[in-house]
């Protein structure tokens, strides 16, 4: 199949050189600064690793333990250093192990391109050996794919998979080339997309709408800003600063906007959301303007939507027009990319302190403090409590750590009570909820910002999930810090079981091998800690490590993450036990 | 809010994969499409779909907006009855005995605008275009004497207001000479 999308930029007359399809498909990499790709080969994928192979000096290839953590691993990477992550894999089994990475980085608009062989054209739809339609499987979780059958498409295919993985709203693409494709010649040029005509990645920003916002902004008595990682992915953490100084607005996050503003900051109010803080959930339904910023309106974020800041004007700053209205009608919806909009808006806006309103904030913090934090953070009981463990690493790192979590309850306690102080610190599967993304994650994410401390939160359920890829550690010696917070529970489904299923508690509790000895087994250095007294030396020695390092922390067996706002409740009912 | 029936119409870039991305969507909100066509549009290698469904006038909006995020999607435009021109063909297979043996068959035909567009010795063929309604009305009518093959198509709608479809091409075009 011929592409007919047709591209806005006007052909420039180019040197060509022929070569296979094989060795285009590597150019085109290193046409787009790409100098590290994940991957698993198999057959219908070997004529572009045997050109890996020729180019091994300027293009790495991490092979993974399964293409499930090539995915995981391209995401964290492209999470932390920005960039476009690459995954790469064979037919059949090798794309459809894509198919959770690719949906995890759908869901959170994760630049990425994965890259799969397919069998040769004619044998397409035939059902021949490792034949599966990954266009068809992957086509609602990717922002774009597109199967080459032709060794001559390969550039502009993969051309525009770049920009479009990487434009706008970022997201996944996959694209597909049968096995004749990369054996077949071709005369290679190649030209970087500069846009497609039938697709807009920026909306043009209403100045209007900007006006509206200040004004709603200058007259609101109780503004509270929400932002997500729409700040991050536009590298806006300046503009968003500027703007919440200026205006005095205190400011909680989402999940995945968790670090584009440094936790120490004076207006981060904490996180919203299921497990958010008491005061910003709470608070949500009694501010008179919620200024929503490169964020969704998720369900975890809202809770029960007739219920949810009824009584506010909403702003909206969103890149995504399918965004806006979706889940919740907004008054002014500022479109556009939230650098330049923050930026527009700074000149229009009054400044203000807001005194008395950030007050409420410091007020509400103080009973979650007394009826919650205080317990996790200094536990006055024998067993050793998830947040404990976070604060001591906090004492390590100084927020300067990347803290890449699993999905959980170590989870929410990590993006709880982990300390920021620069952006791109947060790696987390936060939409699709991953049980197996942390380990593999923080391989990429490791590799994406070289010089940083990367620490992995996991539970001792989602580590069991791409435990294999300690062999990718052992294999490329990345030195990440594995931090297995086990209470031999699947905990948070355990904690559901336990406050709405009377303590049923189906297929939650785990028998678990000896971990200590697993990673061992792949040669990194590892400890197990059970004592309270123990726990900080054993900290202190994993981050000081210069290797890759693994800590299993014994925590008490039946602990709970709260707040809490149990599903279907509306966001002022955040139980606080 | 109430369900009503509205007409979608998508321009697109001509892809194989993108009836794919476009039924999806609807799959995933578990709604059933009422007709999907697909043609050339009055734009050269611009395809146009034309869906018909009936959804609340939220749920519509959310569809384009999902419709219209799609990479090789030009624009997508959804109406309510009353802004557009609409009409299905439908055939009907009928012995050709019938034809001859039954009179007033004759008369059905006459009188419900239909035309017959193939005469054989076994069979002839009735086209009806028109409402949905009156291509009903019609199969009512011809029932009785019995069908041997009956077919309907989709919805193919013109908007009486202009779309600002052209526009947006004729804006891409102007872009394209600046940058040359």
């Amino acid at each position: 199949m011929e592409t007919q999308t047709q591209t806005r930029t006007k052909k420039a007359e180019t040197v060509t050189k022929r070569m296979t399809g094989a060795e285009a498909v590597i150019r085109c990499l290193l046409a787009e600064d790409v100098d590290l790709i994940y991957g698993y080969p198999g057959g219908a994928i070997m004529p572009v690793y045997d050109e890996l192979y020729k180019f091994q000096d300027q293009l790495h290839h991490v092979l993974t333990r399964h293409e499930q953590g090539a995915t995981h691993a391209a995401q964290g990477y492209a999470r932390t250093s920005g960039k476009v992550g690459v995954a790469i894999a064979t037919s059949g089994p090798g794309a459809t192990n894509f198919v959770t990475g690719i949906a995890d980085a759908q869901i959170d608009s994760t630049p990425m391109v994965c890259i799969t062989g397919q069998v040769g054209s004619h044998l397409l739809g035939s059902d021949a050996f490792q034949e599966t339609d990954i266009i068809g499987i992957s086509t609602p979780i990717t922002k774009w794919n597109h199967q080459v059958t032709k060794a001559e498409d390969i550039p502009t295919v993969l051309a525009k998979a770049f920009y479009i993985a990487r434009s706008g709203r970022p997201g996944p693409v996959l694209i597909d080339i049968t096995k004749d494709a990369q054996f077949g010649e071709l005369d290679f040029a190649y030209e970087k997309c500069k846009g497609i005509r039938s697709y807009m990645p920026v909306p043009v920003t209403d100045p209007k709408s900007l006006e509206e916002a200040a004004k709603l902004i200058n007259e609101a008595k109780k503004p509270m800003v929400v932002f997500g990682q729409g700040v991050i992915l536009g590298e806006a953490e300046e503009e968003l600063k500027n703007f919440i100084e200026k205006s005095g607005i205190p400011s909680a996050w989402t999940i995945l906007g968790l670090s584009a503003l440094p936790t120490a900051h004076p207006l981060n109010v904490g996180m919203v959301g299921m497990h958010g803080n008491y005061g910003p959930n709470r608070l949500t339904n009694e501010c008179d303007l919620l200024i929503a910023i490169g964020m969704r309106f998720d369900d975890r974020v809202t809770g029960n939507l007739e219920t949810y800041a009824k009584q506010a004007k909403i702003i909206h700053f969103e890149i995504d027009p399918a965004e806006v209205n979706k889940n919740v009608l907004v008054d002014v919806a500022v479109m556009g990319d939230v650098k330049y909009t923050l930026d527009q808006i700074q000149p229009l806006i009054n400044p203000n302190t807001h005194e008395s309103w950030v007050q409420e904030f410091k007020d509400h913090d103080a009973i979650e403090f007394e009826k919650v934090i205080k317990e996790e953070l200094y536990p006055t009981k024998d067993g050793l409590s998830m947040g404990e463990v976070l604060r001591r690493i906090n004492n390590e790192t100084k927020g300067d750590a990347v803290i890449v979590s699993d999905v959980g309850q170590h989870q929410m306690i990590a993006c709880r009570y982990a300390e920021f102080a620069q952006s791109k610190s947060n790696i987390t599967s936060g939409g699709l909820g991953t049980m197996g993304f942390a380990l593999p994650a923080a391989i990429g994410a490791k590799m994406g910002a070289p010089e940083r401390e990367v620490v992995a939160i996991i539970g001792d359920g989602g580590y069991q999930m791409t435990i294999q890829e300690l062999g990718t550690i052992f294999q490329t010696r990345v030195p990440v810090k594995i931090v297995v917070l086990n209470n031999d529970f699947l905990g948070m489904v355990r904690q559901w079981q336990q406050l709405f299923f009377d303590k049923r508690y189906a297929s939650t509790e785990m028998v678990n091998p000896d971990f200590v000895k697993i990673a061992e087994g792949y040669h990194i250095q590892s400890k197990r800690v059970t004592k309270r007294e123990d726990l900080q030396e054993a900290i202190a020695e994993m981050i000081a490590s210069k290797d890759p390092y693994f800590l299993e922390v014994c925590v008490e067996k039946e602990n709970n993450v709260f707040p809490m706002i149990p599903t279907g409740a509306s966001v002022s009912d955040i139980r606080l036990e | 809010m109430e369900k009503e029936n509205f007409t979608i119409s998508v321009y697109t870039e001509n892809n194989i994969g993108l009836l794919n991305r476009i039924s999806a969507i609807f799959l995933k909100r578990h709604i059933n499409l009422d007709s999907m066509t697909a043609s050339q549009s009055e734009i050269k290698d611009v395809f146009r779909f034309t869906i018909a469904v009936k959804v609340t006038e939220e749920q519509v909006k959310k569809i384009v907006g999902q419709i219209e995020k799609q990479i090789e999607v030009i624009k997508a435009f959804y109406h309510k009855e009353e802004q557009i021109i609409y009409q299905e063909t439908a055939l009907f297979k009928v012995s050709s005995k019938l034809l001859f043996e039954e009179r007033s068959i004759q008369n059905v035909i006459k009188n419900s605008n239909a035309n017959i567009v193939t005469v054989t010795p076994e069979f002839f063929v009735i086209e009806k275009t028109g409402r949905r309604r009156e291509v009903e009305a019609l199969y009512r009518k011809l029932e009785p004497y019995g069908l041997m093959q009956f077919t309907r198509s989709g919805r193919i709608a013109v908007t009486k207001e202009k779309m600002h479809i052209s526009s947006i091409l004729e804006s891409f075009a102007t872009e394209e000479a600046v940058s040359v």
